[in-house]
């Protein structure tokens, strides 16, 4: 089980699962002890294929029944067969599984079967297009559309119905990078400001980070990590959630000096400087993002900056990772991780081995309690 | 050669004539095939639904059975049929046997299993996630299941012509419980069967072109339909 920050919001829980179990056959799919999601918030499912994201999804949206534990909507238990409860919530998938029809009869379909009538009906499909920017295309084919568009649709089919909650299973990881990126700022921008609860599953990190304020990241059908996804991202709680998330395990460390919002932790040795508040003594746990480490030359000379964490290390290892080298570093026997770009690494002539000088920023540094002084 | 100019010539003649007799064995023919593909239809879609698209014990047995039933020869079901309704069967009562409705209902056993098999197979390709999403946006099961019909509907109606162009080109069966009673019971398969044995080959190829036309008909239809579909999905 994963370590679990408090969520909280003035406007109360809207969606909450306790003790949430599904196998098919033998084999457990879920087994997630509970789920909360704050009115107006959206929560990303995160975790590898076959983590169980889709089918978790698919028990909170009410689609699926499962073998234990129960799904609350707004504080009243509900479950698969209760109708007026499901039709507080829509969802839209990864492939948009449009309907045979026009786009107007796809976005109405959900309005026709809460036999909305004709007007109101044109009336909100024609709103809802123009939320997705795809005013005007009422009567065109579903069967013709881009990738793109019909994943607007799939989007607008579900807005429509302005749901309690939204459901939205990795409704962008069939696009290509273009169109992706543009789509996850318009869907964080349309869900952001409908100010809708949102369960959102996916399994690429940023998208995770673009839409959420919370997460969970699953792993084998269990919750490995759950919080907000700054704590969760910042500083992982374990191991697995940490290489999955693309940065090295969290340090351990202890407190060792604490003055005006500045802490000091000794990290087996090295004393690591963060901003945030604690006592001398206590037990804490850090993590630093790889794009916030930056890595000079052994021997060059660093313009002045406002940067306190600055030491000498090698480079472990440097691995290609899309348009970045994941650099791991050695700092005395303490590993991070750094994001560079390929002029960066060639410039440098990075290779496992080399010299480097480390440098971060305090304020780069997430550190969470572990224990008392 | 020659026996096949004049039977040409003769069955033409007769189409053109359209004596009432040949009408009669029409209108017999299609109300059997009609009633039989109404029937199928009723009890084969549901059916083929829930063998596409549900997972329930028994449900491969069920498959098996079926496409077994699709290929039990009609003289198979036209015996079981006869004995069904024979004065000393179980419905014997009903004083069914050598009518339309005995043969609307032998021809009901031929057609469902193939509306059913087929259907099922059409309902099977509907993705689950398809169906998963019209749920999610509230469609009850009853809903959902139309929604899978109306994706898998060329699936459907192709299993709907292919019940029916069973129906229409069967003998077997209507044979043994029809009893080819003229101006009864007597269907162009039946009248063919007669008529060639009587040596009339310009009345017999006469029905088998009329034959010919209905399928022909039904599968014109059928293209024209799936055609304009893949255009309207093309844009």
């Amino acid at each position: 089980m994963g370590e679990t920050t408090a969520i909280t919001n003035d406007k109360g829980l809207a969606l909450r699962a306790e003790g949430i179990c599904k196998q098919y056959g033998k084999r457990v799919v879920v087994d997630v002890d509970h789920v909360e999601i704050a009115a107006g918030e959206t929560l990303a499912l995160l975790g590898p294929s076959g983590a169980g994201k889709t089918t978790l999804l698919a028990i909170l949206g009410l689609l699926e029944k499962p073998d234990a534990g129960q799904v609350y909507l707004d504080g009243k238990p509900v479950s698969v067969r209760d109708r007026v409860a499901r039709r507080q919530m829509a969802a839209a998938f990864q492939s948009p599984y449009l309907f045979k029809g026009t786009i107007s009869d796809n976005v109405a379909y959900g309005l026709k079967l809460r036999k909305v009538p004709v007007g109101r009906r044109r009336e909100a499909v024609s709103e809802a297009l123009e939320r997705v920017d795809l005013e005007g295309w009422e009567s065109r084919s579903a069967l013709t559309l881009s990738g793109g568009e019909a994943q607007r649709v799939a989007l607008a089919r579900a807005l429509v119905l302005k749901p309690r909650v939204l459901f939205l299973d990795e409704p962008l990881s069939s696009l290509d990078p273009l169109i992706k990126g543009r789509l996850t700022q318009d869907f964080a921008r349309i869900i952001r400001e409908e100010s809708m609860t949102t369960v959102y599953v996916t399994h690429d990190q940023n998208e995770a980070m673009a839409v959420g304020d919370t997460m969970i990241i699953l792993r084998d059908g269990r919750a490995v990590a759950q919080g907000h996804v700054d704590d969760v991202m910042g500083v992982p709680p374990n191991e697995w959630t940490a290489y999955f998330l693309g940065s090295e395990p969290p340090l351990e460390g202890t407190v060792v000096m604490s003055k005006e919002g500045l802490v000091g932790v000794d990290v087996g040795g090295l004393v690591v400087h963060a901003v945030g508040e604690s006592e001398t003594g206590a037990r804490v746990r850090i993590g630093v993002r790889p794009e916030d480490v930056v890595l000079f030359e052994g021997d060059a000379a660093i313009p002045r900056s406002t940067a306190r964490n600055h030491y000498s290390g090698s480079v472990v290892s440097v691995e290609r990772w899309g348009v970045m080298y994941h650099v791991v570093l050695d700092i005395g026997g303490v590993r991070l991780a750094s994001h560079v770009s390929l002029a960066s690494v060639r410039e440098m002539g990075l290779e496992t081995g080399s010299e480097v000088q480390v440098v971060f920023k305090a304020s780069a540094v997430r550190m969470r309690q572990t224990g008392l002084a | 050669m020659q026996v096949f100019v004049e039977a040409i010539i003769t069955a033409f003649a007769l189409l053109f004539e359209g004596s009432r007799e040949l009408w009669n064995v029409i209108v017999v023919t299609f109300r059997v095939a009609i009633l039989s593909t109404i029937a199928g239809f009723v009890l084969g879609v549901p059916m083929g639904f829930v063998m596409g698209a549900s997972r329930f014990r028994g449900r491969r047995l069920l498959i098996a059975l079926t496409n077994t039933g699709m290929a039990v020869p009609p003289v198979v079901i036209g015996l079981v049929v006869m004995m069904t309704l024979s004065r000393r069967g179980p419905l014997g009562f009903l004083g069914l046997l050598y009518s339309v409705d005995a043969m609307a209902i032998a021809q009901t056993l031929i057609s469902s299993p193939i509306i059913a098999g087929l259907t099922a197979a059409a309902v099977a390709s509907v993705p689950y996630k398809l169906r998963l999403q019209a749920r999610s946006l509230g469609a009850s099961k009853t809903e959902e299941a139309l929604l899978s019909i109306k994706e898998a509907r060329l699936g459907v109606l192709a299993a709907v012509a292919t019940g029916f162009g069973a129906v229409v080109r069967g003998v077997g069966a209507v044979m043994m419980v029809g009893g080819n009673i003229e101006g009864q019971t007597r269907v162009l398969t039946t009248a063919i069967v007669q008529e060639s044995r009587r040596g009339d080959f310009g009345l017999a190829l006469a029905l088998g072109i009329i034959l010919m036309l209905i399928t022909f008909t039904m599968n014109g239809f059928l293209t024209w339909y799936q055609h304009s579909n893949e255009r309207f999905e093309r844009g």
